[in-house]
């Protein structure tokens, strides 16, 4: 029964210890501590919080210069492209171009050829006239000479002329 | 660890040992009587002193004096506790103001005016004292190891703040590597899951205070020599004030849903309301007298087996008994180290709940 | 044998302390089935030990009261 019989006195310095260790050691640690390790825990989440961002941010920087890279692969990818076509289409252009010109200077060459051969053939032709006529007049001249001659000639003539 | 169990277990068999010599030493006041009374040794050990008993040395008592202060009916008298020479039983008058005091059983009273075979002391016909006593505001034991226990947490707490002023970057240093976990500890697991994270900080003081208060007294009591050993936290004063305290917050920062709870519980029938309201109106008292009775009833437990299982020589009158009732103790001892924090860890979760359900807010109507 | 001393014979029994006794035996079934429950869903979830933990010494705290309440009747009555 003593046991659970309060007493008066330390009743009184319990609850007078009580609340002046409460003020104390509020004002004198739990403020400071509790205040210091609050700030502390702060400063890690904001020290934590700003390292994501700037993981955020370098990953944004890395795809902004693989797309960057992309595009400048592309871009010389159409350049060599369009410098393929335009060399291609120079050569065929050169080609064609040779080819009308050989072409026309064939032509003109047959054209020319012709004409030579033409004029040469009518040279030739006079030529053959003159000479045949010469020949012919030395021939005659030759056979007239000579009337044995001239009588087998006519002879020979004859002959071939029968009627047929 | 592992050398953390060893330092528990060395430390355990220190206290042990010292109980030892100190049941040594009161085998000795009382040998002269023939008869060695268990019971009151332990009783005079859990209970409060006016003088603090250091040891007992060629037969006499080496006490360590302490203020009394009493409250009269002519004002207030002071003195000191020497001035009854370690007298108990009322045989002994102090005259002071002209006002006659006698002790008996650690209560001081106003003395009879005659002597009744040498004791001044009347009694009823169960062996109460009669007498009337005047208000005892007097510095005691456990008053005396309260004020202790208070400078040693101004100190470690005061080093601990201090240390944190000398880092420049918040990071703890010396002692307050040491406080910080326990601080954060009762922040984080005591503080915001029972009361939330809105009003923790308003407690968060409080709660410290308390958890500290309680285990540094614990702790105190089980070291078995002079400035400590007083069994405070098993004294129902101490307790009783730590509870009405939380009684007094509780009842106080309560809301609407809370008393709401209590005398119209929604949600149930009618009839069922009328069934819960006094069990609930109960609830409201019984939860600090149980916060009481479970830290007195638990330190005072402790004091009392470990007293119990040294008394066990003096029962059996053999030493042989002795390693067995060493071996025991330290056991004990060592359950007790962890059994104090986690009353003061109880203490300081159930005031938590208490105040956070006293406070909690049903977002809906049940 | 005279009513007297049945009286006596009765002012005898520790009363008391055999309710203390029979508290010890309450609070014990509480706490062991507390305790067992407790570890066993700790061996389930071992992810909630420490949660669990925290409730199981708070529940054992509240059956713990008890007997508690009823060591101090003893304590009391005697």
């Amino acid at each position: 029964m003593d046991l659970v019989t309060p007493d008066v006195g330390l009743l009184f310095w319990t609850v007078i210890s009580f609340f002046v260790l409460l003020f104390l050691l509020r004002k004198f640690a739990w403020k400071p501590i509790v205040g210091t390790v609050n700030d502390r825990e702060t400063s890690i989440r904001e020290a934590l919080e700003s390292a994501e961002k700037a993981r955020l941010e370098m990953q944004n920087l890395t795809a902004d210069n693989e797309r960057i890279l992309k595009e400048a692969r592309v871009e010389r990818e159409t350049m060599l492209k369009e410098a393929r076509e335009i060399k291609a289409k120079m050569i065929s252009d050169a080609k064609d171009e040779a080819q009308t010109q050989a072409n026309k200077m064939i032509e003109q060459a047959q054209i020319a050829i012709a004409s030579e051969k033409k004029s040469a053939m009518a040279e030739l032709k006079n030529h053959v006239a003159g000479l045949s006529v010469d020949i012919a007049e030395k021939m005659v001249r030759e056979e007239l000479s000579n009337k044995d001659k001239q009588l087998k000639l006519v002879e020979n003539m004859l002959g071939e002329a029968k009627l047929n | 660890m592992q050398i953390n169990t060893f330092k528990t277990l060395l430390l355990g068999l220190l206290l042990s040992l010292s109980f030892v010599v100190k049941a040594n030493e009161s085998i000795e006041e009382k040998s002269d009587e023939k008869d060695f009374n268990v019971t009151d040794m332990i009783m005079h050990h859990i209970k409060d002193a006016h003088d603090f008993h250091i040891m007992d040395w060629d037969g006499h008592a080496i006490s360590f004096p302490l203020p009394v202060i009493l409250w009269t009916n002519d004002g207030l008298v002071t003195f000191m506790s020497s001035e009854f020479h370690h007298n108990d039983d009322g045989t002994i008058v102090v005259e002071k103001g002209g006002q006659k005091f006698i002790k008996f059983h650690e209560e001081i009273y106003y003395a009879n005016d005659e002597a009744d075979h040498g004791s001044y002391v009347s009694f009823d016909p169960e062996h109460h004292p009669t007498n009337v006593a005047p208000l005892d505001f007097s510095i005691t034991k456990l008053v005396f190891s309260m004020f202790m226990s208070m400078i040693l947490l101004l100190l470690i707490f005061g080093f601990s703040a201090r240390a944190y002023n000398r880092s420049e970057n918040g990071v703890p240093t010396g002692i307050a590597k040491f406080t910080e976990p326990l601080i954060v500890f009762i922040r984080d697991e005591v503080a915001i899951p029972n009361i939330g994270e809105k009003h923790y900080k308003r407690f968060l003081p409080f709660l410290l205070t308390l958890f500290f208060f309680i285990w540094i007294n614990n702790i105190m009591g089980l070291i078995p020599f002079f400035p400590f050993s007083g069994n405070l936290s098993g004294n129902i004063a101490f307790t009783g004030v730590l509870a009405l305290i939380t009684f007094i917050i509780t009842t106080f920062v309560a809301n609407k849903d809370y008393w709401k709870h209590i005398f119209w519980m929604p949600g149930v029938p009618v009839p069922m309301k009328l069934f819960l309201a006094p069990i609930e109106f109960m609830g409201i008292f019984i939860k600090p007298i149980s916060l009481m009775i479970r830290l007195f009833a638990n330190i005072s437990a402790g004091h009392i087996i470990v007293l119990s299982l040294i008394s066990l020589i003096f029962i059996a009158k053999s030493i042989w008994i002795a390693p067995a009732s060493v071996i025991f103790s330290v056991f004990i001892s060592v359950i007790e180290v962890l059994v104090v924090a986690i009353q003061a860890y109880i203490f300081t979760m159930l005031t938590a709940l208490y105040i956070g359900s006293a406070m909690e807010e049903h977002e809906h109507e049940h | 044998m005279s009513l007297a001393l049945l009286q006596e014979a009765v002012s005898y029994v520790p009363f008391a302390a055999i309710g203390a006794g029979l508290a010890a035996i309450g609070a014990g079934i509480g706490i062991g089935k507390i305790g067992g429950s407790a570890m066993e869903a700790m061996a389930r979830q071992p992810e909630m030990q420490g949660k669990l933990q925290g409730s199981a010494i708070v529940l054992i705290a509240f059956v713990e009261a008890v007997a508690l309440f009823a060591v101090v009747v003893s304590l009391i009555a005697k």
